[in-house]
């Protein structure tokens, strides 16, 4: 038996704490040499031109990977467009307007909507925000910003909108909770230092709250995008299917996730399979990249840089 | 603020030391200046968070262009007086006040009169060092005057210098102007925070226990500093050491339990306290 002194019980937890942490690194590196060994004869196939072809043509047997690249970025990119701007003003509210009694309530009807399944979401996207878009929201941008490629062409209603809509929402939750956990660190002082300077609230926020919080709520951002980038079944649901580059967002548009998860089981031929997994090796190489490029953000803009006041 | 003073409760006057607190009493005794101007006209002040009364009909005239010190044991009413001087205490939801304040003549809670516009008229230096991370030294100096709209550079450098000059900063950071605020030591963030409430130019200035976090080097430059600044401002200064009240003060109130024990020269409550309560108090019996 160890005496009360013996630092064994130390080392086992510490080895097994550095196990655990191991764990996530074999993890990565299977997963990564599962999605290479699986897609090694459409690597070989088509080499780095899979990255920037748009030819996906299962009966011919050729692949490419571009639309989907183009499909995922721009549904993602779009839904943290919609997101990041209602999240953090959400967390705003929550953290430094609404009054006390207001603030449980919305907290838990965030909560509840991450609670949501996916799928539902879908489901509501193709019978009540699709149409509604149809009818509505796409004819009206199209009579008011039809000067802009991004509004024109045919309407359909599943489409690369509806998608990051839908994305939007879906992602809303962690923005705006982590947003509420970033506001609620930046210390009371700093908002004292602000009033007692005669700053206004609006004033406050921005000198003293906002420009505290900003690396946090970046990272909070990137943290949507990622949930963005590997969102699926919703998706799949709304974005139309079709592997197509256009500039519109009312054309149907197709993600990395949802071919994957769609032609999966009718995958007839190897060269096909294959395809799908160099598709899903690509997925966690954008998904890798983003997170590089935020890293390397975040970096540039540290909290001791000096900056503009207004 | 986080920590709520201790109420009175109306068993507080039947404390075994009696408190008096109308101005005929023992609580203006040694004011010696008849005809001196006043700064803080304060007459029946009273403060409520929520049911707890936090000060008790406080009523006193705090001199311009002098230091005031304001001491008392922990939870005695002496920092929600301080805030109350310019509306800081109205960040903490269910405050409740009564009684008149005036501010150089003009009344701090009348009618349309904004929180805002009083806090550029009095501003307020905190316990811990609070300057803008994200900023740099000469940006956080002149934040309040950009808020006020200045943009004459020639004014914002000329605030700039004054400001760290009278704030006896200047000699340490004018070749690092761009650096951080935060990365100065503790005492001189504390006076780059002094230097940023007077580049907006209040009439007084109040500091909650400005040296309770710094070490006795920097807290004698603060000590210094206020010297210099009692030429050009009123200044009033929440204090738990009595040692610190006694060297950089003019005048100094007491507060108990939320009253206004005694108030006057500090020589003479340090030496010659009229009441026991404050001699009990400074002689350190208790507190």
């Amino acid at each position: 038996m160890p005496g009360p002194g013996s630092r064994a019980p130390d080392i086992a937890f510490k080895w097994v704490a550095a196990l655990a942490a191991s764990m996530i690194i074999v993890l990565i590196v299977l997963v990564g040499w599962q999605l290479y060994a699986g897609s090694r004869m459409s690597l070989s196939k088509f080499g780095p031109s899979f990255l920037w072809s748009s030819e996906w043509d299962p009966v011919q047997d050729k692949y490419g990977a571009l639309p989907f690249i183009f499909g995922t970025l721009v549904s993602s990119l779009l839904a943290l467009l919609i997101a990041v701007p209602l999240g953090v003003a959400t967390a705003i509210f929550l953290t430094e307007l609404a009054p006390q009694k207001l603030r449980q309530p919305i907290v838990m009807a965030i909560e509840m909507l991450a609670a949501v399944p996916s799928v539902i979401f879908g489901l509501w996207g193709i019978f009540v925000l699709i149409p509604w878009l149809r009818d509505h929201l796409f004819v009206w941008l199209r009579h008011y910003f039809g000067f802009l490629p991004l509004f024109q062409g045919p309407i359909y209603g599943v489409s690369m909108l509806a998608a990051g809509i839908v994305v939007a929402i879906m992602i809303l939750p962690i923005i705006t909770s982590i947003s509420r956990e970033i506001l609620r660190s930046v210390p009371n002082l700093q908002r004292e230092a602000a009033y007692a300077l005669g700053a206004t609230r609006w004033e406050v926020l921005k000198i003293a709250v906002l420009s505290y919080a900003r690396r946090g709520l970046f990272g909070a951002a990137v943290l949507g995008l990622g949930r963005a980038l590997g969102e699926t079944m919703a998706v799949t649901m709304v974005i139309g299917n079709r592997p197509q580059i256009s500039a519109s967002l009312f054309a149907p548009g197709y993600t990395l996730a949802s071919v994957i998860a769609n032609e999966f089981t009718e995958a007839t031929s190897d060269l096909y399979l294959n395809s799908l997994f160099e598709l899903g090796l690509v997925l966690m190489g954008v998904a890798i990249m983003v997170n590089i490029a935020a890293q390397v953000m975040l970096k540039s803009m540290t909290g001791s840089g000096p900056i503009k006041v207004n | 603020m986080s920590t709520l003073p201790e109420a009175p409760s109306a068993r507080a006057s039947s404390d075994p030391i009696r408190v008096a607190t109308t101005p005929n009493s023992a609580a203006t005794a040694g004011l010696p200046v008849e005809n001196e101007e006043v700064a803080f006209d304060i007459r029946n002040f009273s403060l409520w968070y929520g049911q707890r009364q936090a000060l008790v009909d406080v009523t006193i005239k705090i001199p311009a262009r002098k230091v005031t010190a304001i001491i008392g044991p922990s939870g005695c009413g002496k920092s929600t007086f301080l805030r109350a001087l310019n509306r800081m205490h109205e960040l903490t939801p269910g405050t409740r006040l009564e009684g008149s304040l005036r501010h150089f003549g003009s009344d701090l809670y009348g009618p349309g009169v904004e929180a805002v516009s009083i806090r550029r008229r009095v501003g307020m230096v905190f316990q811990k060092s609070n300057p803008f991370p994200t900023m740099s030294i000469a940006e956080n100096v002149l934040v309040g005057l950009r808020l006020n709209g200045v943009r004459d550079k020639a004014v914002l450098q000329e605030r700039l210098e004054k400001s760290l000059h009278m704030a006896a900063l200047w000699d340490e950071v004018k070749d690092h102007l761009n650096r951080p605020g935060t990365s100065l030591s503790g005492g001189q963030q504390q006076r780059l925070c002094i230097a940023r409430s007077l580049a907006v130019q209040p009439e007084t200035l109040l500091m909650d226990e400005p040296c309770s976090a710094l070490d006795p080097l920097a807290t004698a430059k603060i000590e210094e500093l206020i010297q210099t600044l009692r030429q050009e401002y009123t200044v009033v200064i929440v204090t738990h050491n009595m040692q610190q009240a006694a060297r950089c003060s003019d005048r100094t109130a007491f507060f108990y339990m939320g009253k206004l024990i005694e108030f006057g020269n500090t020589r003479n409550m340090f030496t010659n306290p009229g009441n026991p309560q404050t001699e009990a108090y400074v002689s350190g019996r208790f507190g």
